[in-house]
């Protein structure tokens, strides 16, 4: 042999059993609802999982509730009180979404076969470690702009949620789906659970069904120049035998996850489990919200179903109407108590 | 494994023979150029960061330099809408040959016509793109900035930079599109080396251009995408719609691959960069407009 074909062969050698290794290939489409929360509910105290009674308990829970949801209306029925019937929640006071909206699993997570109380696992307690002192002035800012509707201009004369569309929530503003369901990290959320993989040699497309959002991770590269920022992050892949792991970092100071800063950082790991079930875990690290790392894990099952198209902005009635709405509440108050309107946040 | 090696290693023989032939001038013609198979398929890789480099996203038409986008008539020829003036040299229309195969006129009907020159004259309100609205099939592929296609043996998907706009490309037959969308309902089949797929199932509210070229929700759009070199696509897209067109017509271009080390697709959720358009008259204290 000559030495340019022994070296071809040997090249060749190196290449052929690097492909033999295959990696797994989780392309497909995951229905990652579930009613196990992020958080453990206090009742479970240290305990990750729950009694398959108990599991069974939560489910029937869910099941009545949704059957009760779903029950006809009295075509006869009466218009609700004026100012909403004073219930709570996505669904309530002047109507929200009723059932046919909610699509938030029928079974707890089942992880290694048993049941989990939460999402999280780390810290032991399954809930979000401490708050820093400037995450708990995060929380602030968001809770002095958020309260049930109370039908008048509660904020005024000083600065209220609807002065701008900036000061709207991401989701209301469709730049974000809310509950962090593009993540990272992903996380179920009320409704539209849906996400689909599709993986190269090269990359790994993950899409979330709302904002049509893609997150596209390069595999064995590294990260873009911090000056780069984006909603979804900068995300970068490995793999550690047959576990896929995504590191992303570079976000802009308003990350899909709750009160997380432009310092989070997400590690995620995907492994294929049984049935076709992707387990999804992962570790979140923001020194300046969380006083510790935090981690959880919860399943992925697969399904036929297919992802629609959620054309979130091009629909956006919504934002108009509240900025509009807020405006004719403000002139009311204004009406009523004489104008002192400081607008202190507005125009800036 | 050895035999595997050694085919390989033949493989890669040939491949220096090709690659020495190519440099030495001859070039084998586009259309027999046999593209890498993707791993395990019998299918070309459409693996990439593709983006169109051609004026079609301002007129699909043949067309010259015009003052403006947006244009209104002066004492001595059309010069620049007032929604367009302040942007001068930078909203006038950059000239193109067109990207119509045959070189002519879309052939509208003669009310859908009438409603493409009313769409120029009203360009700022109309354009979807205005307003970061999805861009629909075909736009989607020549709006001027990149997008990527992620193919495996199972799945074809392409997600676009701009709007963060995604096709999911099904590759078995879906039947009717079940609900119209912005993107529509896309199905693809393998034609040798080309990737063929039918669009159907899109809004009336998408546009071909920034020059008001529209269609009904009738549109139908059969695509092509045909490897021509390492580097480059042929994209082809016959568009059907008998409620806007008295017959098919068909645009064709180059698809060119993102040759940056570094390319990759970015943000482009435009959503915030039209609030203030928008929205910005129902702000608590509106900006000057």
């Amino acid at each position: 042999m000559t030495f340019p074909s022994q070296f071809l062969l040997a090249l060749c050698t190196i290449v052929v059993s690097a492909a033999a290794q295959a990696k797994p290939d989780f392309s497909g489409s995951y229905d990652i609802a579930t009613l196990t929360p992020l958080q453990r509910p206090q009742v479970f105290g240290e305990k990750l999982y729950m009694t398959p009674e108990e599991a069974k308990k939560i489910e029937a829970m869910a099941t009545a509730a949704r059957a009760e949801g779903q029950k006809d209306s009295d075509p006869n029925r009466g218009a609700p009180p004026a100012g909403g019937d004073g219930s709570p929640g996505a669904a309530g006071n002047v109507g929200g979404y009723n059932t046919f909206w909610i699509d938030n699993g029928e079974t707890a997570a089942l992880v290694d076969g048993k049941f989990r109380t939460s999402i999280i696992h780390e810290p032991n307690n399954g809930r979000q470690p401490q708050l820093t002192p400037n995450g708990m002035a995060r929380a602030q800012q968001f809770f002095s702009m958020f309260r049930e509707n109370e039908g008048e201009a509660w904020w005024y004369p000083g600065p209220g949620p609807w002065d701008n569309p900036e000061t709207t929530t991401l989701s209301d503003r469709c730049l974000l789906g809310f509950s962090s369901t593009a993540g990272p990290p992903i996380l179920p959320a009320l409704y539209n659970n849906l996400h689909r993989i599709v993986q190269t040699d090269t990359h790994v497309m993950i899409l979330s069904e709302m904002i049509h959002d893609a997150r596209i991770v390069r595999m064995n590269s590294g990260h873009l120049p911090q000056d780069v920022r984006s909603w979804l992050g900068d995300s970068i892949g490995w793999w550690e035998g047959d576990t896929l792991v995504v590191e992303t970092t570079n976000f802009r100071d308003t990350p899909a996850l709750y009160l997380a800063s432009e310092n989070l950082k997400v590690s995620e790991r995907f492994r294929k489990g049984n049935d076709g079930v992707l387990n999804y875990s992962f570790t979140v690290e923001d020194p300046t919200v969380w006083s510790t790392p935090w981690s959880g894990e919860y399943p992925w099952p697969k399904t036929e179903d297919r992802v629609f198209e959620y054309a979130c902005h091009e629909g956006n009635y919504a934002m108009g109407n509240m900025l509009r709405g807020a405006r004719i509440l403000e002139a009311d108050k204004a009406k009523a108590d004489g104008p002192k309107d400081s607008g202190a946040s507005g125009g800036e | 494994m050895n035999q595997r090696s050694a085919r390989c290693a033949r493989a890669l023989v040939r491949l220096f023979l090709a690659m020495t032939l190519l440099f030495t001038g001859m070039t084998a013609a586009a259309a027999d150029y046999k593209a890498p198979r993707l791993k395990g398929t019998k299918q070309p890789d459409l693996n990439g960061i593709w983006q169109a480099m051609n004026e079609a996203n301002w007129d699909v038409e043949r067309h010259m330099a015009r003052a403006g986008v947006q244009t209104r008539e002066g004492p001595a020829g059309p010069v620049p809408a007032v929604s367009v003036l302040r942007m001068g040299a930078a909203a006038s229309v950059p000239p193109g040959n067109g990207v119509i195969v045959g070189g002519g006129k879309i052939p509208y009907t003669e009310a859908a016509l009438k409603k493409k020159q009313e769409n120029q004259a009203d360009w700022a309100n109309r354009d979807p793109e205005v307003k970061c609205f999805l861009p629909g099939v075909p736009r989607a592929t020549y709006m001027p900035q990149p997008f990527q296609i992620f193919h495996n043996s199972n799945s074809v998907f392409i997600a676009y930079q701009y709007a963060g706009a995604v096709r999911d490309i099904l590759l078995t037959d879906p039947g009717e599109a079940p609900v119209d969308s912005w993107m529509g309902q896309s199905f693809g089949k393998w034609e040798g080396n080309t990737l063929v797929v039918e669009v159907t199932g899109q809004l009336a509210d998408t546009w071909f251009d920034r020059s008001g070229n529209h269609h009904s929700e009738q549109l139908k759009v059969t695509e092509r995408y045909t490897p021509m070199s390492p580097n480059h696509l042929w994209y082809e897209a016959k568009i059907e719609d008998p409620a806007t067109f008295t017959e098919p017509w068909t645009i064709a271009m180059p698809l060119y691959r993102r040759m940056e080390p570094d390319a990759q697709l970015m943000d482009f959720k435009c959503v915030e960069f039209v609030e203030e358009l928008m929205y910005g008259e129902f702000r608590r204290n509106p900006l000057p407009r």
